[in-house]
């Protein structure tokens, strides 16, 4: 994309179309906008978003319809632009951004294509039935598919056969005002698999309707490829001439935790040292609570543990004072104050801030504590992950959760949405649905006060 | 049931096998799918980039085996006699040097040709046969696998549009499809798998109790199509005396617990509890007569609920629709025995079978090992132009693989060969070179 005045390029359908339908661009090529950097990543946050609230509707094991209406939804709230103008544009320059960012390893490749491909099916799904009738064969023929009508000639040989097949789907028989299009088998895989064409030498012979599944295969097929030949421009060249301006942005999104970081201090704290113990039983994710209940049987954590339980308390609004009057509490139990003041104190001030310059320490997200790797010794990590089923059963079944949710947290721990099985432990102990899904300890502590302490005013 | 023969094998009589009788010419220009050197469309590197793998004595397994020439294969074969040759598909490069491509993301030794394959096995039959078990085969039941290939075979002509299908007998229980056409070898696994679903009737498994369901208020065309010219007449004819299907109790309950009306079931079971203990001097066989009454009571009568439209269709489809293993045809790298191989439990030769004259196949009569080696000496050394092969049972066979399908096939690839090159020509020509 370079700076140049933004040119008009070929919509699926003209502005002058008296029903405006919002369109679906194809992203065939990068098209010559003009973008601000800060919109470069904005953008692509923004659908980040979309996507990954797909990815999560997507492993909940929501139907077709239920998806449809999610990605609608979300595509609203994301994706809007003040102007509206400019709405196809951002949506254009996030996928563009975004196939940098996820061009660069197998898996993010794998994952892209999976969740692109299927906000693009559900976006298709949602708008062709809108369309007219020319409409929808502009789109045929913005696809270059290669396929043709089906001219009334062959139809009425083949009539028959469409009609068996459209019955055995348990819908009527097509009539002569029915479009087909023929198409080589391999281009409708899915149509196949189903039996849900006609086939005969080699062609499949499409309803209208069934265009959804041509479409999608071949934007799948497209952005595939397309994917590859972003990478290999990515490693040869562009990496390293962004190495200043895009390339930091590119890195730091494919990892990037999308919500609040709870790194402000609250005006006042949430929790104070009184609290703590109270709210660890009722409030605290699984990660903190084993920290928690580890540094009161030992009195020690180790270096991992102190961060990402330090940094989690800073977040929920322990202030320094009592965050250093908990620590010496314990700590002192078993190396001495002397020792602690020397050692251990001097890392928690500057947790705060209190200590050298850097001031970056934000509480880490479920993605940073999942990615973690603790070794012998540590208490760190993301249980879900890192304990063994027994282990897990067991601490578990100490913070309350009942033997039916447990047997769901534990299907997903068997298949890796460690961050639903969490959440999932989440509306088993507080008896309520957590929709948004736990992406932040900070979070779950925060919904779960909000639920047990409704009345408490935490507005400042 | 046939009673099972000793063991018509040697591993010792390999060695004499693959040194007089296997066919290695024909498989390389088989193999080699027109690219031999001739034209200069060809791709030279094209079968050195195939995957062979060979099973030795003692379950030794060699993978990546491939070969620059019919030479080489051949006496790689004569010098380690496998027990069995399976062949794989063919790779970006030369599978012997796979390591030093095999970096990073790029993928860059991976599968870009491979037959279409399938493997239709009897013992996946066995809840629908009860005249053998297991590994045995006998001409009782090997009507079903007559079957399989006349269902699949006008399926992947009619529908599919391939034109040049090989079908083998897989040396014991059951038979393999290798479909070469050019569009088929370039497949993708997906496509493949599509193909196998579009096949795939029976669902479910030990727990589900009746498999096949035909929803919907027709049949589709390939189905219809194949009840009609094929499973019909193949279970009325055929598999219901075979088998014996409704002959005993335990036989007839099967197929009443597939009915969902329990009033005819009831009525059915009534009339046949009594029937078993009259004499059976009925002209008629007794699974005929049974099967009509059945058939009677479920489609008679004008308005029948949605269950029970479908249930003779589906009881047909149960006993002799093809089962094919999935898995083997939804991958490219997935192995399969070469043709002309010789199983190791029965002696006999993995032939191919003209699917025309399927009806005619008896599994029972293909030349083992041992026969051949005898003709062999029988017949002196005659040094024939064709091949030591021809003057043994052997013979036939490599006919028919040559004449049905090898030539119409390399006659293709050659027309396919040169007409990329044209095309290749034409378009340098055309463009403009910077």
């Amino acid at each position: 994309m370079e700076i140049v005045r933004p040119q008009s390029h070929r919509n699926l359908f003209s502005s002058n179309d008296a029903v405006s339908v919002p369109t679906i661009p194809l992203y065939r090529s990068a098209p010559p906008l003009e973008v601000r950097l800060e919109d470069f990543e904005s953008f692509a946050i923004d659908r980040l978003r979309v996507l990954k609230g797909i990815s999560d509707g997507l492993s909940r094991g929501k139907k077709p319809d239920e998806m449809e209406k999610l990605v609608e939804e979300s595509w609203k709230v994301h994706m809007r632009h003040q102007h509206a103008s400019e709405v196809l544009n951002k949506d254009i320059i996030s996928h563009f951004v975004l196939r940098l960012v996820y061009c660069r390893t197998e898996d993010l490749r794998k994952w892209f294509l999976s969740m692109e491909c299927a906000l693009f099916r559900y976006r298709f799904r949602y708008r062709f039935r809108f369309l007219t009738t020319e409409a929808q064969r502009a789109i045929m023929d913005e696809f270059d598919l290669t396929c043709k009508a089906v001219n009334n000639v062959e139809f009425e040989s083949i009539k028959e056969k469409l009609g068996q097949v459209a019955r055995s789907m348990g819908q009527p028989s097509p009539t002569v005002d029915t479009i087909f299009y023929k198409v080589p088998f391999e281009e409708v895989p899915e149509l196949v698999a189903g039996r849900k064409v006609f086939i005969s030498q080699g062609y499949a012979y499409v309803a209208m309707n069934q265009v959804v599944s041509l479409v999608a295969t071949l934007f799948r097929s497209q952005l595939s490829k397309t994917l590859i030949l972003t990478n290999r421009k990515w490693t040869a060249s562009i990496r390293d001439q962004e190495k200043h301006r895009l390339t930091p942005i590119v890195e730091a999104l494919s990892s990037s935790y999308l919500g609040p970081d709870f790194s402000q201090p609250r005006e006042y704290a949430e929790i104070s040292l009184k609290d703590i113990d109270q709210v660890a039983k009722t409030s605290f994710p699984l990660c903190m609570r084993h920290l928690f209940d580890k540094l009161k049987e030992d009195h020690h954590l180790k270096h991992g543990g102190r961060m990402q339980l330090g940094l989690f308390l800073k977040g929920v609004g322990l202030n320094l004072d009592d965050a250093l009057a908990f620590w010496r509490a314990e700590f002192s139990k078993k190396v001495g104050l002397e020792k602690f003041e020397k050692e251990y104190s001097y890392n928690i001030r500057h947790n705060y801030g209190k200590e050298g310059k850097r001031t970056d320490y934000t509480p880490y997200s479920c993605q940073k504590v999942i990615s973690s790797t603790p070794g012998a010794g540590d208490q760190h990590g993301c249980p879900y992950r890192q304990f063994s089923e027994e282990n897990l059963r067991a601490a578990l079944s100490r913070m309350g959760v009942n033997s039916r949710a447990m047997e769901d947290v534990m299907d997903k721990v068997r298949n890796r949405h460690y961050q639903l099985a969490c959440t999932l432990t989440f509306e088993a102990l507080h008896g309520v649905a957590c929709d948004a899904g736990i992406n932040h300890p900070n979070q779950y502590f925060s919904d779960s006060q909000k639920i047990l302490q409704p009345k408490k005013d935490s507005s400042a | 049931m046939i009673p099972q023969q000793e063991s018509e094998f040697d591993i010792g009589y390999l060695k004499p096998y693959y040194g007089k009788l296997f066919p290695y010419a024909d498989m390389f220009k088989w193999m080699s799918y027109g690219h031999d050197g001739k034209h200069p469309g060809c791709d030279q590197s094209y079968f050195g980039r195939r995957e062979f793998s060979f099973t030795l004595k003692g379950d030794f397994y060699l993978r990546f085996q491939s070969f620059n020439s019919a030479l080489e294969l051949e006496n790689s074969i004569k010098e380690k006699c496998p027990l069995k040759i399976d062949i794989g598909p063919v790779y970006t490069v030369d599978p012997a040097k796979r390591h030093a491509y095999a970096q990073g993301d790029n993928k860059v030794f991976t599968p870009v040709e491979r037959e279409l394959i399938f493997d239709i096995d009897m013992t996946d039959y066995d809840d629908v046969r009860y005249c053998c078990k297991g590994a045995d085969v006998c001409l009782d039941c090997w009507p079903l696998m007559t079957i399989a290939i006349k269902v699949i075979d006008a399926s992947l002509r009619d529908d599919f549009g391939f034109k040049h299908i090989l079908w083998v007998y897989s040396g014991r229980r059951g038979v393999h499809c290798w479909v070469c056409d050019g569009k088929a070898r370039r497949l993708t696994n997906e496509q493949r798998a599509s193909i196998a679903d579009y096949f795939r009737v029976y669902k479910g498994n030990e727990n589900s109790h009746k498999k096949v369901s035909l929803m919907g208020a027709a049949l589709h065309p390939f189905l219809a199509t194949s009840y009609t010219n094929v499973l019909k007449d193949y279970f009325e004819k055929i598999l219901l005396t075979n088998q014996n299907l409704l002959a005993t109790e335990e036989r007839y309950e099967k197929i009443l617990s597939m009915i969902p009306d329990e009033s005819i079931a009831s009525e059915l079971r009534g009339r046949w509890q009594d029937n078993n203990r009259r004499s059976s001097s009925a002209k008629e066989d007794i699974n005929v007569v049974r099967w009509e009454q059945c058939k009677q009571l479920l489609q008679s009568g004008k308005h029948k609920p949605q269950g029970l439209r479908r249930c003779v269709e589906e009881i047909v489809f149960f006993f002799t629709y093809p089962r094919l293993d999935m898995e083997v045809s939804k991958h490219m790298n997935h192995l399969l025995k070469a043709p002309f191989c010789v199983h190791p439990k029965t002696g006999r030769v993995c032939v191919p079978i003209d699917p025309n004259r399927c009806d005619e196949f008896d599994p029972t009569t293909v030349p083992t090992l041992f026969q051949l080696l005898e003709e062999l000496n029988n017949e002196g050394l005659r040094a024939d132009v064709n091949g030591e092969w021809s003057g043994t049972s052997l013979g036939s066979a490599v006919t028919l693989f040559r004449s049905s399908f090898l030539e119409p096939l390399l006659k293709a690839c050659k027309e396919e060969i040169e007409r990329s090159y044209s095309l290749k020509l034409q378009q340098s020509k055309n463009s403009i070179g910077w």
